[in-house]
């Protein structure tokens, strides 16, 4: 390491290093997505009907989300209900 | 039974062609009789970068569609033993290449070669799906630069999932091919490094090859980069086919070479150094 090199380490983070950070979050988020099942958003859409019959939520009210673990899945539904049920 | 290798990445223009060629080429140097099949219908290039794009006379879709056979269709390679070429069609239509259509040649091939390699098209629609159904293995080509780094992410998942291997509960041997890498720019800041790259992926390094001249000044030519064996590209690429083939090789070319104060001077004619 040179002289100049220690001065360097000084400045702003390499863009190189602001490169592999915003890669390794994008790909963590797309891997998550990878690894739902195809169903999801179908499932998601007739949930939403069903609830509809009952109660006005909008699309953005509910939310599915898969989480695997090493032995068992988790289905989290997440409905947001309007505030005079 | 040959081995079926894939030459992915998702990207276009990182290089995957200008592997399969040197990859394929270093193989039958290595005495196994071997085939490129360049599946990029439409956008046939693999002819032009091995040098025989005047004795195409029958493609792929031809021995598909029974119009002709796989003999009349493969080119022999004039300069290297043991290696043929199935060029692509340069048909329009979409969907000239069929799943079974594709698996019946394989097959075919598989029973008098040791390894195919099948040079994908880019993108992730059918081509290049079709390409990668079939392999045991992915080389997967990346340039140290986000977008390719991404996609190769992606062509992994469909690896991962739409491969058949994976239908049938297995899995494909990935490899790493980090193309087009600059030590320089790497210490500078400017670049992923290659540890960078194997942290994200997260797949086996095959290889790494450092940008050079020598891959355009070979692509000019018509004749594979790995038969220059002068240059560091050509070296590179014969490294990774030794370590394809389960030989244990040290990674060159990762470091930044020290130049001498006269060659700086001179300025680096040859190859790499290039800022």
């Amino acid at each position: 390491m040179s002289i100049l090199d220690f001065f360097r380490s000084n400045e702003k983070p390499s863009t190189a290093n602001m490169a592999k950070e915003r890669l390794q979050i994008i790909v963590a988020h797309e891997r998550h997505k990878r690894n739902q099942p195809d169903y999801l958003p179908a499932m998601q859409q007739e949930i939403l009907e069903v609830i509809r019959k009952y109660i006005k939520v909008d699309q953005n009210d509910i939310s599915v989300q898969m989480e695997n673990t090493d032995d068992c899945s988790v289905l989290e539904l997440n409905i947001t209900l309007p505030e005079a049920v | 039974m040959a081995k079926i290798i894939v030459v992915t990445s998702g990207k276009g223009g990182v290089g995957k062609t200008t592997s399969s060629a040197a990859i394929g080429t270093g193989l039958a140097l290595k005495g196994q009789k071997t085939i490129i099949i360049d599946f990029d219908v439409g956008l046939r290039n693999l002819d032009l970068i091995m040098g025989c794009e005047r004795r195409v006379v029958y493609d792929f879709v031809n021995v598909i569609n029974g119009e002709a056979t796989l003999n009349q269709a493969m080119i022999k390679d004039k300069r290297t033993e043991n290696l043929f070429i199935l060029p692509a069609s340069q048909t329009r239509d979409k969907d000239a290449l069929t799943m079974g259509g594709v698996e019946k040649i394989l097959n075919e091939l598989s029973e008098n070669f040791d390894f195919i390699i099948c040079d994908s098209p880019a993108g992730i629609e059918k081509g290049a799906q079709m390409a990668l159904y079939f392999a045991d293995e992915a080389i997967v080509v990346t340039n140290p630069e986000v977008s390719s780094v991404r996609d190769s992410d992606r062509i992994l998942g469909i690896l991962q999932s739409k491969s058949r291997r994976a239908e049938k509960g297995g899995s494909v041997i990935e490899h790493l091919l980090l193309t087009r890498y600059n030590p320089t720019r790497v210490n500078a800041g400017e670049m992923l490094s290659v540890e960078d790259v194997k942290d994200i992926l997260a797949i086996k390094l095959l290889g790494v090859i450092p940008e050079s001249r020598a891959v355009l000044k070979a692509s000019n030519q018509g004749t594979p980069v790995i038969l220059d064996v002068e240059t560091q590209a050509g070296q590179a690429y014969s490294d990774a086919v030794a370590r394809l083939l389960g030989e244990e090789v040290p990674h060159r070319f990762i470091e930044e070479q020290k130049q001498g104060f006269l060659k700086r001077l001179l300025g680096a004619k040859k190859e790499g150094a290039m800022a």
